[in-house]
């Protein structure tokens, strides 16, 4: 048998750098804030996040590897509950909960019950299409293609939008394959 | 709770950003012009007054009849203002801290903007529910 990584990020996150809660969520409010001066549509507002998201996710899932001793997941399932329980608390020290598989396991809701990116934040009458933590879903979308999963993310409950919980639907579209970027007789 | 009382706050720039009549007397059309009027000459003395103290609460600074102007006026020097005509001192002081605390939650907010107006209906309900409580 394989030797089993955590079971929890705890650990981790206790011995990783970390900032101060309310700097970290003031950062990324100014970010949000000037994304909406600068791009005005709420939709492209969204894009944009989803973008950096999937840019920091894409390097951030070596710095997870590297840390957080995990071994290969064997199906899609194991997955979610290594980026619910590991991963949120390592990078965000919060934990998130699995629920909603569908029958044939490519499909799933990641719940946030604790969010600390919206503490503060109340979506004014301006800009009621906007989801605010779409910076993470880009995360997920970007760390998971790094492993060869593609996958579609959607936010299915928003606390801002008057929700209890914060519901990220995470979608397996395939497996792409690992291989060689060159061929073998050159 | 007074019969008759009405909060504003007032951004640094003098623009007046939030607003509401929180008595429980039968409302009298002309009373919200009058009540802003008392509370806009009370502004001069507001700004002689806040240079004099390290104090927050101004307390008492204007009457209009029997009307009181109570005035708070926070760090960066925006003015929470209060008509009332009951003499709690005490509750006043306590809204005020309160109300204080509710404002600095909104300019955290940052999709607020510092100085616009608070359109927050949150910020609006919690208002009124404070002035029940200590008014």
């Amino acid at each position: 048998m394989p030797p089993v990584g955590p079971r929890s990020g705890d650990a981790i996150f206790a011995n990783v750098e970390r900032v101060n809660a309310e700097l970290f969520t003031l950062t990324y409010g100014a970010i949000v804030r000037q994304l909406l001066t600068d791009l005005e549509e709420v939709e492209e507002v969204n894009k944009q996040l989803d973008q950096m998201g999937y840019n920091i996710g894409i390097r951030l899932i070596d710095e997870f590897l590297a840390k957080s001793n995990v071994s290969r997941c064997v199906d899609f399932k194991e997955t979610a509950e290594v980026i619910a329980k590991i991963g949120f608390k390592m990078f965000l020290g919060v934990t998130a909960s699995v629920t909603n598989w569908d029958a044939d396991g490519t499909c799933c809701s990641i719940v946030l019950e604790d969010n600390p990116l919206v503490d503060f934040v109340e979506l004014p009458d301006t800009c009621q299409g906007l989801y605010y933590c779409n910076i993470l879903s880009g995360v997920v979308r970007g760390a998971l293609e790094m492993v060869s999963m593609k996958t579609e993310i959607s936010w299915i409950r928003d606390m801002l939008r008057g929700d209890d919980a914060f519901e990220l639907q995470v979608k397996l579209l395939k497996q792409v394959p690992e291989e060689y970027p060159y061929k073998d007789d050159e | 709770m007074a019969t008759t009382a009405c909060f504003v706050i007032v951004s640094r720039n003098d623009i007046p950003i939030y607003e509401a009549e929180v008595g429980s007397a039968a409302k009298r059309e002309d009373a919200a012009q009058l009540h802003q009027f008392i509370l806009h000459a009370a502004l001069d003395i507001v700004q002689d007054l806040a240079w004099t103290t390290s104090a927050m609460y101004l307390k008492a600074i204007d009457r209009f009849n029997d009307l009181v102007v109570s005035v708070y006026v926070t760090a960066g020097h925006t003015r929470l203002m209060l008509l009332h005509d009951s003499r709690n001192d005490d509750g006043i002081k306590s809204f005020f801290q309160e109300v204080h605390e509710l404002y600095i939650k909104t300019l955290l907010n940052p999709l607020y903007l510092p100085g616009s107006r608070i359109t927050s209906s949150h910020f609006d309900t919690k208002v009124r529910a404070l002035a029940r409580k200590y008014l």
